[in-house]
């Protein structure tokens, strides 16, 4: 009754179209999900350290980013993007675009609450060392604070990224042909789901499994230091 | 920007239903499916500090496979996977009985359950080894030192990631539209598409979310107070 043969004979537009996005199609879940995770990141040290700042101007709206976004479904973020995009910059984005941008503005705000722990759990005398050796606020964070602080995060960040990499699959709602629509595409097909989510079940778990054993090695070595 | 504002249609003609069946359906699968990641999160975050190792493994598997998935992925999984390889019966009584409610909140229970699971362990190991031991030198055996004295007191530890774990299940909730659970974000896309105001609907549902996750993190604060073990957490502020 179970037949994973269908796995096998659809091997090749799964994993290489599906998971990697080389082929007809501009998909593949690595190649959104790589590209969100670096931006999502980068833009999340700006939100943590405009969370940390001392002017009430930059702290209070980067707060607000934050609450806001933590406060709504992924989904419904995608959904605001495909539809406002289109309406401010009157012409039409590809998938891609709206899946990348949805991305990473949501996961900036996790990114950036994750810096902030780690920028905190740096003791107070780390700074004021730094700032009585003369190093400039600037130079006290570039070199004394943020290395110490991303140790720190190192954990968390991981944790995220696992999240954001599980994330991705929402890009199919808009129909971005990533590891779950090119399932679904092939299902459409074939009507074997039991065995096609499975399957793309097994590969995310694959990825997500390795980057959380990874993480815990690290963290491991991080404590034995 | 031409875009023209019409915030009546969120009150005209059948949205308002639309939007208040939409909440409804929200609160309810999210509801169950934390009934059921609870259950399930107790149960498997318990059996994984047991010193059973066989016992452990399973659990184990449980958790690492069901929260390293994708949502969407088990939602797909249990709403097509499944029924198919039930007797005849049973799939004619589920497709006749709202299958996709009880696929998504059995979707959203099992994966949350897994999540929920991480977050009761280390409520468990939070406590030091010896409450147990003490336990069962007073003659519990190790079932009625986890029901009477670990779980209990576990449980008291973690509202707080407990809190934004069940606010991650609220939010989560929407990847339900996928399997055509008509709950808020799916009322809210029906709305957009009748009436074209991307805008004003998708505002309602924002504004919804919001609230929702305001008012459960505000009544969980004062769980968090009153269970709060005192002297055993300092809290600052």
């Amino acid at each position: 009754m179970l037949d994973f043969g269908v796995v096998v004979s659809n091997f090749r537009f799964l994993v290489v179209q599906g998971l990697f996005g080389l082929g007809g199609f501009a998909g593949g879940t690595l190649r959104l999900a790589i590209p969100a995770i670096v931006l999502g990141f980068v833009l999340g040290i700006f939100v943590g350290l405009a969370r940390l700042a001392r002017s009430r101007w930059i702290s209070l709206p980067a707060t607000l980013y934050v609450e806001f976004f933590r406060g709504v479904p992924l989904v419904m973020v995608i959904f605001w993007i495909w539809f406002i995009i289109p309406q401010l910059l009157r012409l039409p984005i590809p998938e891609y675009g709206v899946a990348l941008t949805a991305f990473v503005i949501f996961e900036a705000a996790y990114f950036g609450e994750i810096v902030r722990a780690g920028i905190q759990s740096v003791p107070r005398g780390q700074v004021e060392a730094a700032t009585s050796v003369g190093l400039t606020g600037a130079q006290t964070m570039r070199y004394v604070v943020l290395p110490q602080a991303i140790r720190n995060m190192v954990p968390a960040l991981v944790t995220q990224m696992i999240v954001l990499f599980k994330d991705t699959s929402l890009a199919s709602i808009i129909g971005y042909v990533d590891l779950t629509k090119a399932a679904q595409i092939v299902n459409n097909r074939e009507i074997k789901p039991f065995e096609l989510y499975l399957f793309i079940a097994v590969v995310y778990f694959a990825f997500t499994y390795s980057m959380s054993r990874f993480a815990r090695r690290f963290e491991r070595r991080v404590t034995a230091a | 920007m031409n875009y023209q504002f019409k915030w009546s249609v969120l009150w005209s003609g059948q949205s308002g239903g639309w939007l208040l069946q939409g909440v409804i359906t929200t609160i309810e699968i999210s509801a169950l499916a934390w009934v059921l990641a609870v259950a399930l999160g107790i149960l498997s975050g318990a059996l994984r500090t047991v010193p059973w190792k066989p016992v452990r493994a399973l659990a184990t598997f449980y958790v690492e496979f069901f929260r390293n998935v994708p949502l969407l992925v088990w939602m797909f999984f249990w709403y097509f996977g499944v029924p198919p390889l039930l007797p005849r019966a049973v799939q004619d009584w589920i497709f006749n009985h709202g299958a996709e409610f009880w696929a998504g909140m059995f979707a959203l229970g099992v994966y949350h359950g897994a999540r929920m699971s991480e977050v009761i362990r280390s409520g468990i190991q939070a406590i030091p080894r010896t409450q147990f031991e003490a336990s069962v030198a007073m003659g519990l055996t190790t079932f009625q030192a986890y029901r009477l004295v670990i779980v209990p007191i576990a449980l008291r530890l973690i509202v707080p990631p407990a809190t934004s774990e069940s606010l991650n299940l609220l939010k989560n909730s929407s990847v339900a539209l996928t399997i055509s659970v008509a709950e808020l974000t799916f009322q809210t896309r029906q709305i957009e598409t009748y009436t074209a105001k991307a805008i004003e609907a998708y505002t309602a549902g924002t504004v919804i979310y919001l609230v929702l996750c305001v008012a459960i993190a505000a009544i969980m604060a004062r769980v968090e107070r009153r269970f709060a073990i005192p002297g055993l957490i300092a809290r600052g502020g």
